[in-house]
């Protein structure tokens, strides 16, 4: 299979995820369990034989979330809910809230109390990541979360299917962590889009499916490059929650740029870091959750983001930070403008979207991102 | 207008009042003035444990009262564009944004807050305040404590506890870090029980409003509210509440109402509408009708029954995971309903507040509960607690118009 053909099969996975999903349920008869965010155990769900799939809300008319979510709640969140109560999502077994931000912790309380065809689980990790008690009660949290998925599907989890889920997700991560530094290292060979629907797929499939399908991946573009271009590209960096909009890579690309790398929980946040397997199974998650890109809901240090965000600039070569948030994402919201100071001071320059699922990117939005590849040309030009 | 019977005030004077914008006024001195008392300042959140600062001899501040009275300055709108101009979202908490905006320009009614020595933060109200934490933790270069309590969407589990428990021992251990000195046990036993004590104290003033006329409204409870969030564990408190509980009775016994010809009685949901207290105060009270208990200010005794006072310490860390707004949404509702009932109230008027979405959100389905188990109208008002530009008079008072006559019709 060439490269085209399996990307475009993780292209159709985003394009009809509940039909993949519902494939996976009836043709595999494994049950499915729905979350909505990258601090989630998938290898737990693996092991107990059920299918974890990622939720990135479809819908882009609100005809029923409204009577139960304000305007003022982020787009991630009442799309996904609306799938919901349009029965959409009617072949879950299990939804999952792993705790996040404000916003998905009502979400929880208010599927638990809308959604009745589904058993509903959340899993209280901790915010504050680097407290002496974090890990004892990362393990704990993730333990009663094992147990529920025993109760939940009457299995028992041995340890060898949690060994094995592990190893298969490290696969995955690594994976993708390849595909990210080959088109890091040579633009061109993967599509800014291809990656997207690649790792969006990737939270979609079926997993054993995903990893071969990524090694072959790999195996396929390594040294398929030739330089399509004498000058190189402007390297950007997408920072943010989810990105959902792939066209932002095809306008970057436009303009002569490419998105390097990103730090976005559709991107390098679902694959940082792998779950060592040298390690009891829960406390070798705990520690990958521990020790992961954060995410801007959770603590591990004041100045932890910033930090990671240059360090990641650094290594990647970074020529600009375009910042990609969802319409009222608070987490993201409060970061912003210390971030924007931390990379200015180092000399990168920023470009602010503020963007929603389900609405494509807009005149103005496409402007502003070509305006600002044009500035970054101009910054090589005047150098 | 009608007048007590006794003094010959008109019906909404309290002698309280006056006295409590006294201790308030000659706390912020006092926290202004700290460095030239020798004492260390702490910035907490409102749902923060401050029992084990007051204990220590740190005075604590309060942003989000900062933020209250910002509101009700009116200095709001402008502090919240400083920071809006800094990069921070319109869409972000207005507590936050105002905060932020003082703490850049010293602007406000108070001239900004004094300098933390030290920022504690709970989670407990919200995942924003780590956030804001963080930023003042930077901007200050000071050490930031988080008591991090895990939501409580339907059980406090086991894990949880033990989790809440050892960080209130690491916050201890902080303490002792921060001033160098060992943490005072005795005092802190004697500070618990005052605690305790005030908010007991602070749920019977809230009881008052269970009389018809209600002797204040929720408008007042929102102005006594302060001195149960700032400084709790103190005798200036319990001297107080005891004084406003006794001008409570007083009232109640003499039957003055806050409002003029009390015929209706309602119950606020979410935070105060700072900026519009007044003018609120005096459309509902225009309509007859009383906000006579609120959801909000009993927050700060909703979970006294999960705190041993004689081992303050030991129980804390439960008590303040429980607050009203770390619970799932079919709790907060089941609350709500104990309130219509316990106040015997004809309405809900929930504030949809832009400015703090874990009170907001669940407000349609708690709304939609209300309407089921009670059969009691209610109105939602769509603000902000501090951004007055989130604010139509004309709207809002169409849409009181429009609740008062699904009232009248019951």
């Amino acid at each position: 299979m060439n490269p085209t053909e399996i990307i475009e099969q993780f292209r159709i996975a985003v394009r009809d995820p509940f039909g993949t999903a519902r494939t996976i349920r009836e043709g595999q008869n494994r049950p499915v369990v729905g979350y909505t965010c990258t601090y989630f155990p998938e290898e737990i769900v693996l092991a107990a034989g059920a299918h974890p799939f990622r939720l990135f809300g479809k819908s882009t008319v609100m005809l029923k979330t409204d009577a139960h979510i304000q305007a003022y709640g982020c787009s991630l969140a009442r799309a996904v809910f609306e799938d919901a109560l349009s029965g959409e999502l009617d072949f879950l077994d299990v939804m999952a809230f792993p705790h996040s931000c404000d916003t998905m912790q009502r979400l929880s309380d208010i599927w638990r109390l809308n959604i009745k065809n589904t058993v509903h689980l959340d899993l209280l990790f901790p915010v504050h990541l680097k407290s002496e008690a974090a890990q004892d009660y990362m393990e704990a949290v993730l333990e009663r979360f094992r147990k529920g998925m025993e109760q939940v599907f009457q299995v028992d989890i041995s340890k060898d299917a949690m060994q094995n889920a592990i190893s298969l997700m490290n696969r995955i991560r690594a994976s993708l962590t390849a595909l990210y530094k080959l088109r890091a290292a040579h633009s061109a060979s993967i599509s800014g889009s291809d990656l997207s629907h690649v790792v969006q797929g990737a939270m979609i499939l079926d997993r054993l499916e995903v990893a071969d399908k990524l090694e072959a991946l790999v195996s396929a573009l390594k040294g398929t490059h030739t330089p399509t271009r004498t000058a190189p590209a402007k390297r950007v960096l997408l920072s943010g929650s989810v990105c959902l909009h792939p066209d932002i890579h095809t306008i970057i690309e436009e303009q002569g740029g490419a998105v390097a790398w990103d730090d976005l929980c559709t991107g390098s946040r679902y694959f940082d870091v792998q779950v060592p397997e040298d390690l009891p199974p829960i406390p070798a998650i705990a520690k990958r959750f521990l020790n992961r890109a954060i995410c801007p809901a959770k603590h591990g240090g004041t100045t932890r983001r910033g930090g990671d965000l240059l360090k990641l600039i650094s290594t990647h070569r970074i020529d600009g930070v375009i910042f990609l948030f969802l319409k009222f994402c608070d987490p993201h919201g409060f970061d912003y403008p210390d971030l924007k100071t931390a990379l200015e001071t180092a000399g990168i320059p920023t470009l602010f979207l503020e963007v929603e699922t389900g609405k494509p990117v807009d005149g103005p939005t496409r402007t502003r991102v070509e305006t600002f590849l044009q500035i970054l040309n101009q910054r090589e030009a005047a150098l | 207008m009608k007048k007590h019977k006794t003094s010959g005030k008109p019906a909404y004077y309290m002698e309280s009042v006056p006295k409590m914008k006294k201790i308030m006024r000659n706390y912020y001195l006092k926290a202004k003035y700290a460095r030239y008392l020798g004492k260390k300042v702490a910035w907490i959140t409102s749902g923060g444990p401050v029992e084990p600062l007051i204990a220590m001899g740190i005075i604590p501040v309060y942003p989000e009262n900062h933020g209250a009275m910002i509101g009700v300055s009116h200095t709001g709108v402008e502090l919240c564009e400083v920071a809006e101009g800094m990069g921070y979202s319109g869409d972000l908490c207005s507590y936050a944004r105002a905060d932020i905006g003082a703490s850049e320009t010293g602007g406000g009614p108070i001239g900004g807050l004094p300098k933390p020595d030290m920022l504690i933060c709970c989670n407990n109200i919200c995942g924003t305040v780590l956030k804001w934490y963080e930023i003042q933790a930077r901007k200050f270069q000071v050490p930031l404590f988080i008591l991090d309590t895990p939501f409580v969407h339907t059980e406090f589990t086991k894990e949880a506890k033990t989790y809440v428990d050892r960080q209130v021992k690491d916050y201890i251990r902080f303490l002792e870090t921060a001033m160098k000195k060992k943490f005072p046990y005795d005092k802190m036993n004697v500070v618990g029980k005052r605690s305790v004590e005030a908010m007991r104290l602070w749920q019977q003033v809230l009881n008052t409003a269970t009389a018809k006329p209600a002797p204040f409204t929720a408008f007042d409870a929102f102005f006594h509210l302060a001195l149960i969030v700032t400084l709790r564990g103190t005798k200036t408190v319990l001297r107080y509440y005891r004084f406003l509980l006794d001008e409570l009775n007083q009232r109640v016994e003499k039957g003055i109402g806050m409002v003029e010809n009390e015929q209706y009685r309602f119950l606020w949901d979410n935070l105060p509408i700072w900026h519009r207290m007044r003018w609120l105060s005096r459309a509902f009270a225009a309509r007859n009708a009383a906000l006579v208990a609120d959801t909000y200010t009993s927050a700060w005794c909703g979970t006294v029954d999960n705190i041993d006072e004689n081992d303050f310490l030991g129980s804390m860390g439960e008590a303040y995971t429980r607050i009203y707004l770390n619970i799932g949404v079919d709790q907060m509702a089941e609350k709500v309903l104990n309130m219509i009932d316990k106040y015997d109230v004809d309405g809900l008027v929930m504030h949809s507040n832009r400015s703090c979405k874990p009170y907001s959100f669940g407000q349609y389905d708690i709304q939609r509960i209300v309407q089921r188990e009670r059969g009691l109208p209610v109105l939602i008002l769509e603000s902000d607690m501090v951004d007055a530009r989130k604010f139509s008079e004309g709207q809002v008072e169409t849409r009181i118009d429009a609740f008062m006559e699904m009232v009248g019709q019951k």
